[in-house]
């Protein structure tokens, strides 16, 4: 079982979280102006890659607040957590958070 | 009285006690400190039963957990089938028999406890070897809270099995010294009789403590007998040990025929000499042990026999004992009845055995090296590396968190193990370790000769592979991996799969390396590169009991109840579980079934009065200045324009435009609304709230909370709801037009606190009335005596769901399934169209939300106003000849919900049906067991449709 770092509470089990998709979706400003296939495409449309993804996660168990994460599909290690507000990681960040052992 | 096989002293165990147990209704006798094998073996008794397959005799193979043969089923104290004669403790009154590959479930309720404990710690190791109190004492002493498990009944791993010194003593004292200092530290946990079987992710390995079992039936009934740890480690240390495997030849499996190692186990641990006449087959050095030490405890080795051509050094060790040693020499086969009479012994050069002789005996032990047990290692994901002079499988990688230590990395001798157990607990270590980190002296041990890799002995015999035996368990042979290569099969995974070679209840420990050898050796290609199959956990099986633990029954699954819980069950009621509530589902008078229960209750509240406990409907209090705002984005309604005071229904979309929820939302204040949702829907809505206030529109100044323990709630129905609730709330006017329909009051009752509001799940007049749940039974008991003359009846879920589905009210979920638009029910109404956007709103625009074929939320009525319609029954066109065509048979739709009415005197359901709405006035037909039920489509709403009863 993993240990999902909160970044409210910290490091806890990850029974304790929801997984919430892909991160960085947002709900459109104007869907009324959208074409039925752009609608489509926020409604169901979803990348599904293999490595490096930025995701919603939901501490639902724990202090019910989102975030985000970058997490490896392939090995499920979590490289990176951020709040809703902060800007989705950089490669170049990612890169140095490893060196300096600050990714969870 | 001595059993034969004993010896007259030395071993583990406790001479001075008898337990009596019985095998195949056999009573026997052996001492606390045996296992069910060894006081076998004390009896002279190999076989243990026959194989699944053939029928072949089979015995105990080995001395612990990797034995493929010895599967028995306990009978007394506690049925348990499949376990093993090598790792069952033997007590008093312990009752078994063999098994022949499949055993039998207790048909006796299981009384005993199993639980489960969380542990962190900075350092675990695994295994009680060497290596393993070697990495324990290390990292203990410097500090470290440490955890160390290993599974068998003491600590000393390898050591219990030999005659090794430490320190110019014997190596138990050491064991013993070690063992006591670890348990004067107060940061450590030392588990024995558990086994670390499952390694995962970020340091959490599972454990399973076997607390009472060697006990029987002096188990203590307050101890559980089996615990799960569940251990969080920042570092773990593996010191599992290796397992012993054998050569594979012809009629390898008759009883007499066991691992080298295990007959040192027997004859040192437990004081049993496994036979009176050996002869020992091996490919390394490891085996002179147990020529010796066997020779020296009187048993007649007749041979040793060593595939390598240059032999071993300890030749001359053996020699000057009187032992035969054959160098460059192969057992190519066995005799015997049941078991073993002969080892049939050949001469063996550059893979060619020459002719042979037979070899009298009644034990052959057997070595063809070691497996270092890296199956943790390899749970946790790290890859595996041949070592081509080994012929064994080694931790190939530095994983996190997470070493390999000891013989399970490959490390040959005592000394190594030593040092080794104290290097990786010391990479372990933040601070530098403790001064008096001392290891033990160990002498030095000879140079060895490379071991010879052999997987098998080519078949000499005539039987072509097919008597030479991988795995014993599952009676698969040599012949059957050569038949899975002529199958085409190639990867190691399919041929496991293909022959279900290590899918037994050993999971492979002795055959799993020796297939991917023999299938390499028959690809002609290196063993590499077929690899291993994957190792999963658990390593030994665990009883679905201890995973379970104390989530059992009642325990199971948390109940809910409401405050008036106590009540249902004085009345009578019959209960059902909505998720996790208990909800009074009818409460059946004497003599009642639940359709007449049902049919009462719904006369009572369409002519009298009802009355209901809806405390497990969902609330949920909505605050701030943006409630209005958020609760117009998330309704397909306007929320914005209800008054203070006021209610109204509002249905709640994805944004697919599907109908996920639907409530009644009661405006409590400028800046407040009480949500109210379904029972099953609450924790969803809240959650559905959070998601987009967090995610999507955090500049709105709104709080979310549940309330739904908050306040209980009674729905009073019927046309004498108004007398009611008028006489027990006498300050309120509940007259219609002072307190209208969808409006909501609050009043008091003797100074507490109650709101009532006028909303209708049944179409009738109807109060409800809210209050906190400590005054629940106070309050529920006044409206019972004041509605006493009216005949004031209480009613459950079902009749709830018959008056609700009378009136086309859907359920969320019953009679929705995620594909329903509220348009699809009927609901336009509910859609407001002034809104510029809500959750769900652009997808009603889709093509696919506009087609006229869509199902519709329509009325079924039975035409032979008799048959209760299954749910879920499937829905058809009209047949004339009224026989169902041949498949595939076009369906229209479904039952979602169908009830027998009082209030119509005939069944009727609600259904999804294609293009409902242009089909009312039609009769479809509906297949019931096998005939077709013409029913008549009609319009959902089958009573009161003018809503005529709702102000009484
Ligand atoms: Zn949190």
């Amino acid at each position: 079982m993993q240990l999902i770092a909160c970044p409210w509470c910290g490091p806890r089990e990850e029974v304790e979280f929801h997984y919430g998709g892909q991160a960085h979706v947002p709900y459109p400003d104007s869907p009324a102006e959208l074409s039925d296939e752009e609608w489509a495409h926020y409604v169901f449309f979803r990348d599904n890659p293999k490595g490096r993804f930025a995701e919603r996660w939901n501490h639902s168990a724990g202090c019910r607040r989102w975030f985000n994460a970058i997490r490896d599909t392939a090995t499920y290690r979590f490289e990176r957590v951020y709040r809703l507000d902060d800007p989705k990681p950089g490669v170049t960040e990612l890169a140095r958070s490893r060196e300096e052992g600050t990714a969870p | 009285m001595t059993s034969p096989f004993r010896t007259s002293t030395g071993g583990r165990i406790d001479r001075a006690t008898t337990v009596e147990f019985t095998f195949d209704g056999q009573t026997l006798r052996g001492h606390p400190g045996d296992t069910l094998a060894s006081a076998l073996l004390a009896n002279g008794r190999h076989q243990i039963a026959t194989s699944i397959k053939l029928g072949r005799p089979r015995g105990i193979a080995a001395a612990w957990a990797e034995d493929p043969g010895g599967l028995v089923q306990i009978e007394e104290p506690f049925p348990e089938p499949m376990l093993l004669a090598t790792t069952v403790e033997l007590h008093e009154g312990l009752a078994a028999h063999g098994l022949p590959g499949q055993g039998r479930l207790a048909d006796v309720p299981d009384s005993a406890r199993y639980d489960a404990v969380h542990h962190h710690v900075d350092v675990l190791v695994v295994g009680a070897g060497p290596a393993g109190l070697a990495a324990a004492l290390t990292a203990a002493r410097a500090g470290a809270r440490v955890a160390l498990v290993d599974e068998q009944s003491e600590a000393g791993g390898s050591l219990l099995s030999g005659t090794e010194r430490l320190d110019d003593a014997p190596a138990l004292q050491w064991v013993a010294a070690a063992v006591a200092e670890l348990a004067g530290l107060p940061e450590v946990l030392h588990l024995q009789r558990t086994t670390a079987f499952g390694s995962y992710d970020d340091g959490f390995v599972l454990a399973l403590e076997r607390r009472t079992d060697h006990l029987g039936a002096a188990a203590p009934k307050h101890v559980s007998r089996q615990r799960v740890w569940r251990i969080r480690a920042r570092s773990i240390v593996v010191a599992t040990g290796a397992h012993e495997r054998p050569v594979v030849f012809a009629d390898n499996d008759r009883p007499g025929i066991m691992l080298a190692g295990a007959a040192r186990t027997f004859l040192h641990r437990y004081g049993v000499l496994p036979g009176r006449e050996a002869v020992v087959f091996t490919t390394n050095d490891s085996a002179y042990d147990a020529a010796l030490d066997l020779h020296r405890a009187g048993v007649h080795v007749q041979a040793v026999v060593d595939a390598r051509p240059e032999g071993s050094p300890r030749r001359a060790e053996c020699e000057r004992a009187g032992i035969r040693v054959l160098s460059g020499a192969v057992v190519t086969g066995t005799r015997g009845a049941e078991r073993i009479t002969h080892a049939l012994v050949a001469p063996f050069a550059d893979g060619e055995v020459g002719a042979g002789s037979a070899i009298t005996c009644d034990l052959l032990l057997v070595s063809g090296g070691w497996n270092p047990a890296v199956h943790l290692f390899s749970q946790a994901r790290g890859r595996l590396r041949y070592d081509a002079a080994l012929g064994a499988f080694l931790p190939g990688e530095e994983l996190d968190g997470l070493a390999v230590a000891g013989s399970a990395a490959g490390v040959p001798d005592l000394a190594g193990c030593l040092t080794d157990g104290q290097r990786v607990a010391r990479a372990t270590l933040a601070g530098p370790p403790a001064a008096d980190d001392r290891l033990p002296t160990a002498p030095e041990s000879a140079v060895p000769t490379p071991p010879l890799v052999l997987w098998r002995v080519p078949d000499t015999s005539g039987a072509d592979g097919s008597t030479s035996f991988v795995d014993l368990q599952r009676d698969a042979t040599v012949a059957d991996i050569a038949r899975a290569i002529g199958a085409g099969l190639r990867s190691i995974e399919h041929v496991k799969r293909y022959t279900t070679i290590g899918t037994a209840h050993d999971q492979g420990k002795t055959s799993g390396v020796l297939t991917s050898g023999i299938t390499a050796e028959l690809l002609a290609i290196p063993v590499q590169d077929t690899g291993t199959t994957t190792f999963r956990p658990p390593y030994t099986p665990v009883a679905f009991a201890a995973l379970a633990g104390r989530d059992r029954g009642r325990l199971f699954d948390p109940e809910r109840v409401t405050a008036l819980h106590e009540w249902h069950v004085a009345a009578g009621a019959v209960f059902e579980d909505v998720g996790q509530w208990k909800r009074p589902r009818h409460y059946p008078r004497p003599g009642e079934d639940m359709e007449a229960a049902v049919l009462r209750e719904c006369a009572a509240a369409r002519t009298g009065v009802g009355i209901l406990d809806g405390s497990t409907l969902g609330k949920i209090d909505v605050q701030g200045p943006d409630a209005a705002v958020l609760l117009d984005r998330l309704y397909t309604n306007l929320m914005s324009s209800l008054k203070v005071g006021s209610v109204r229904y509002g249905v709640m979309c994805g944004v697919d435009g599907m109908v996920i929820d639907d409530g009644t939302v009661l405006r409590l204040a400028e800046d407040r609304f009480l949500v109210l949702t379904t029972t099953g829907g609450a924790a969803k809505v809240l959650d559905w709230m959070e998601e987009w206030v967090q995610t999507e529109w955090p500049d709105l100044r709104v709080h979310c909370t549940s309330v739904t323990e908050q306040w209980c709630t009674f729905p009073v129905v019927g046309p004498r709801s108004r007398d009611v609730v008028g006489a027990v709330f006498p300050q309120v006017d509940v007259s219609a037009e002072a307190f209208p329909f969808m409006t909501w009051r609050d009043t008091t009752l003797d100074g507490v606190p109650v709101r009532l509001a006028r909303i209708s799940f049944s179409g009738e007049l109807a109060f409800e009335v809210y209050v906190n749940p400590w005054y629940a039974v106070a309050v529920w008991q006044r409206l019972l005596d004041a509605g006493r003359p009216y005949g004031i009846t209480p009613y459950g879920t079902e009749t709830m769901h018959v008056l609700r589905a009378e009136k086309g009210y859907p359920i969320i979920g019953q009679d929705t399934d995620g594909t329903v638009t509220p348009h699809d029910l009927g609901m336009a109404w509910a859609v407001s169209k002034k809104k510029p956007d809500f959750v769900g709103k652009r997808s009603f625009a889709r093509p696919a939300n506009q087609d006229p074929l869509r199902k519709h939320l329509v009325g079924l009525l039975p035409v032979d106003r008799q048959t209760v319609l299954p749910e879920g029954s499937q829905i058809v066109e009209f047949r004339t000849d009224g026989r169902l065509p041949p498949p595939p048979v076009p369906m229209l739709g479904h039952v979602t919900s169908s009830y027998r009415s009082a209030e119509l005197a005939r069944p009727f359901a609600l259904a999804l049906v294609k293009g409902g709405r242009e089909r009312i006035g039609e009769t479809v037909h509906v297949p019931v067991d096998g005939t077709l039920v013409p029913v008549e489509v009609t319009g959902p709403v089958l009573v009161d449709p003018e809503g005529a009863r709702r102000d009484g």
